[in-house]
C-alpha cells in the first residue's frame, strides 16, 4: 500500500466545449506519503485536475504520472494504484453498505473470501458495522462520506484522491474523517490529495498546499511557509457604537490596506507588523473612539489567498461567472 | 488482483446489483406488470368484435392482442433500464465504477440482467394470465418456452437501446420524455388490427415499415397460427439485429462517456 511514485504533472491542462479553460497548464510534485492539500474556491479547477489525475477525463494538454503512470496512456495500471472519493459520495441508496463493499472490491477482482474479509474491515474500520446491511438511503451524510472512503480504499490502494471529502459534514463527521486521512498518511504511507474549499481542512490536514484559483496555481507551499510568506498580521476593531464605523475605519486605513472582516468591524493589514497594534489603541484612543472588540489575526490561508488573487478565499467561488464544468461524452 | 479483472465474475456482480436494484423499487416495477394487462383487458372488451372481420385470424381477439403485451412490458423495461443508468451517471455512481478494472462489456450487461429478469417475470405473467383467460396456444408447450424467449430477446434490444439513450443524454428526465414517443412507435404497429385488413393506406405503409409488427406478429404467430417460419424469422431476426445494433451503439456511447484513458 506504500506509494513509492507519488503525483507529478507538467503544463497539465484541459478546455472544454465553448472554450472553457477550466485548468490552465498546472506544475504539481506530490511526494510519496504526503498529503496534498488542493485549496480553492468553487470553480477554480480542482474537481477537474482530479479527473485528470485519476484518468476519468484526459487533458487537453500536458501530461501527469501518478503512481509512476501515465494517465493518458497507462490508465489501467494508474486506476489499480489509487482510490478515489469524488465530489458527493456517489453510492447507489437501494444498495447497503456490505453490498456496495463487495461490489467494489468484486469489481476489483478479488477472490470470493477476501471480498468477504476486506468488506468486513473496512466497514469497522469506518465505524458502520451496525450500519452495514442498511440501504444507503437510510444513512447520514457522514456515513455516506465514510463508505465513500472505505469503497475508496476497498482495493488497498498507495495513492488516494479525496475530492472535498468533508463538504457538508458535521464537525464530529469531519474531525472523524480528518483522523482517518491522517492515520493513513501516517501509518500506511499512503499519498493523498485533497482538494477542499475550507481553509482550516487544508491548514489541519496538508503537509504541503497548492492554491489554485481560475485554473492556474497561485501559490504552494507548506501551510506554515505560505502563512510566514504573508508576514503581516491583521487587526479588527468593532466599534462599541455602530455609528462610529466610518470613523474607526478612517484611523485603521493609517496602519495599513484593509482586508474583509467582519461587518460590524473593520479590519486591516497591518504595514507595521503586531507592534503596530499599540499605535492603533493610541490612535484610537486620540479620536476618543470606543471599541467593543480589538482583535489581532494570524495570517490564514486566506490571507495568502488574498494576497496572491486580491480576493478572499470565503465567497470567491460566488463571484465566478462560469461552475467548474462537468466531463462530457466525446 | 488483475488489471482487467474477470468478466464473468464483473458481469454476475453488476447483474446482481441490477436485479436487486430493480426489485427493490416496487413502485417502477409494478406498472411494467399492471399496465399491458390493463390495456390488454379494455382492448380485449373493446375490439372483441374486430374478430368477426373476414380474414381475421382468430376468432378471439384476446389471442390476437396477447402478443402486444409482451412490447408494452418490454417498453416499461426500457424506460427502468435507461432510468437506471442515467440515475447512476448523475450521482457519479459510474464514474466509481469506471475506477475499477470493470470492463465496459461488463458493465452494459450487468445493467441489462435487470431487465432481463424483470422481462422473464412479465412473459411468465402475461401467459398466465391469458391462458387462465382461455387462451391457447397453438404452438403448444416449446412454442410458450419460445413466446417468453422472444419476450425477453425484444426486452433486452429495447433495454439497449434504453442504455443507449442514457449514456448519450446522461438524464433521466430525457429518458422519461422520450417513453410517450416511443409508445407512439408501439400504437402504429400492427398490434390492434393484422397489417392486410387496416384500410388506412398511409397507416398500413408505417405499419409495414415499422419492426414492432413484425415482433409482435412474431410473438402472435405462435399463439395463434402455430410454426410460421417467416414470421418467426423476422421476429427473431429484427429483435436480435435491433438489439444487436442498440449494444454496439451503447458500447460506443458508454466509451464516450466514460473518455477514461
Amino acid at each position: 500500500m506504500r506509494d513509492e511514485h507519488g503525483i507529478q504533472a507538467e503544463a497539465l491542462a484541459r478546455e472544454f466545449k465553448g472554450g472553457i479553460r477550466a485548468v490552465c497548464g498546472i506544475d504539481l510534485a506530490v511526494a510519496p506519503g504526503e498529503i496534498y492539500g488542493f485549496l480553492g474556491p468553487n470553480g477554480a479547477g480542482k474537481s477537474t485536475t482530479v479527473h485528470m489525475l485519476t484518468t476519468l477525463l484526459p487533458p487537453s494538454a500536458g501530461t501527469a504520472r501518478v503512481a509512476g503512470f501515465d494517465v493518458t496512456t497507462e490508465g489501467q495500471q494508474v486506476r489499480a494504484a489509487i482510490g478515489a472519493a469524488l465530489q458527493e459520495a456517489a453510492l447507489d441508496p437501494l444498495l447497503t453498505g456490505r453490498e456496495h463493499l463487495r461490489l467494489q472490491t468484486a469489481l476489483h477482482g478479488m477472490p470470493r473470501a477476501e471480498r468477504k474479509r476486506r468488506s468486513q474491515a473496512l466497514l469497522e474500520r469506518v465505524g458502520l458495522t451496525e450500519a452495514a446491511d442498511r440501504k444507503v438511503q437510510t444513512y447520514s451524510g457522514g456515513m455516506k462520506r465514510r463508505l465513500d472512503l472505505a469503497l475508496a480504499l476497498a482495493h488497498e490502494p498507495s495513492i488516494l484522491f479525496l475530492d472535498e471529502p468533508t463538504t457538508g459534514l458535521d464537525p464530529q463527521s469531519r474531525n472523524a474523517l480528518w483522523a482517518e486521512v491522517a492515520r493513513l498518511a501516517r501509518d500506511e504511507g499512503v499519498t493523498v490529495f485533497l482538494t477542499t474549499q475550507y481553509l482550516e481542512e487544508a491548514d489541519v490536514l496538508a503537509d504541503r498546499v497548492g492554491i489554485i484559483d481560475h485554473g492556474t496555481i497561485v501559490a504552494e507551499g507548506t501551510p506554515a511557509s505560505l502563512k510566514a510568506e504573508i508576514g503581516r498580521p491583521s487587526v479588527e476593531a468593532i466599534p462599541a457604537n455602530p455609528a462610529e464605523l466610518a470613523a474607526v475605519a478612517a484611523v485603521l486605513e493609517h496602519f495599513g490596506k484593509p482586508v474583509p472582516g467582519s461587518p460590524k468591524g473593520v479590519m486591516v493589514r497591518l504595514d507595521g507588523g503586531e507592534e503596530a497594534l499599540a499605535d492603533v489603541v493610541r490612535a484610537l484612543d486620540a479620536e476618543e473612539l470606543h471599541v467593543s472588540h480589538l482583535q489581532l489575526h494570524a495570517p490564514t490561508l486566506d490571507d495568502v489567498f488574498l494576497t496572491k488573487t486580491g480576493r478572499s478565499l470565503e465567497g470567491a467561488g460566488d463571484e465566478l461567472e462560469e461552475p467548474e464544468p462537468e466531463p462530457v461524452p466525446a | 488482483m488483475t488489471q482487467h479483472g474477470p468478466l464473468l465474475l464483473q458481469v454476475s456482480q453488476l447483474a446482481r446489483r441490477s436485479v436487486m436494484r430493480t426489485f427493490r423499487r416496487p413502485i417502477n416495477v409494478f406498472p411494467s406488470f399492471f399496465f399491458p394487462l390493463m390495456l390488454l383487458a379494455v382492448n380485449v372488451g373493446g375490439l372483441q368484435a374486430a374478430s368477426n372481420l373476414r380474414g381475421f385470424p382468430t376468432d378471439s381477439y384476446l389471442d390476437f392482442a396477447l402478443a402486444f403485451t409482451f412490447l408494452q412490458g418490454a417498453l416499461f423495461a426500457t424506460t427502468n433500464a435507461g432510468t437506471d443508468l442515467a440515475r447512476d451517471i448523475e450521482t457519479g455512481f459510474l464514474n466509481r465504477l469506471a475506477l475499477t478494472p470493470m470492463r465496459n462489456a461488463a458493465l452494459l450487461l450487468g445493467q441489462l440482467a435487470g431487465v432481463v429478469a424483470l422481462a422473464l417475470l412479465q412473459a411468465t405473467l402475461y401467459l398466465t394470465v391469458g391462458i387462465i383467460a382461455g387462451v391457447r396456444p397453438e404452438s403448444g408447450v416449446l412454442g410458450v418456452l419460445l413466446i417468453v424467449f422472444l419476450g425477453v430477446l425484444v426486452a433486452l434490444a429495447f433495454g439497449a437501446i434504453g442504455a443507449f439513450l442514457a449514456l448519450r443524454t446522461g438524464s433521466g428526465e430525457a429518458i422519461q420524455a422520450l417513453f410517450p414517443l416511443f409508445f407512439v412507435f408501439l400504437f402504429l404497429s400492427s398490434m390492434n388490427l393484422p397489417r392486410n385488413l387496416i384500410e388506412i393506406d398511409w397507416f398500413r405503409a408505417v405499419t409495414t415499415i415499422n419492426p414492432v409488427s413484425y415482433l409482435i406478429e412474431g410473438i402472435r404467430s405462435l399463439i395463434i397460427t402455430g410454426w410460421d417460419l417467416q414470421a418467426l424469422l423476422l421476429g427473431f431476426g429484427l429483435a436480435i439485429g435491433i438489439g444487436s445494433i442498440a449494444l454496439t451503439a451503447a458500447g460506443w456511447a458508454l466509451r464516450g462517456r466514460l473518455a477514461r484513458s
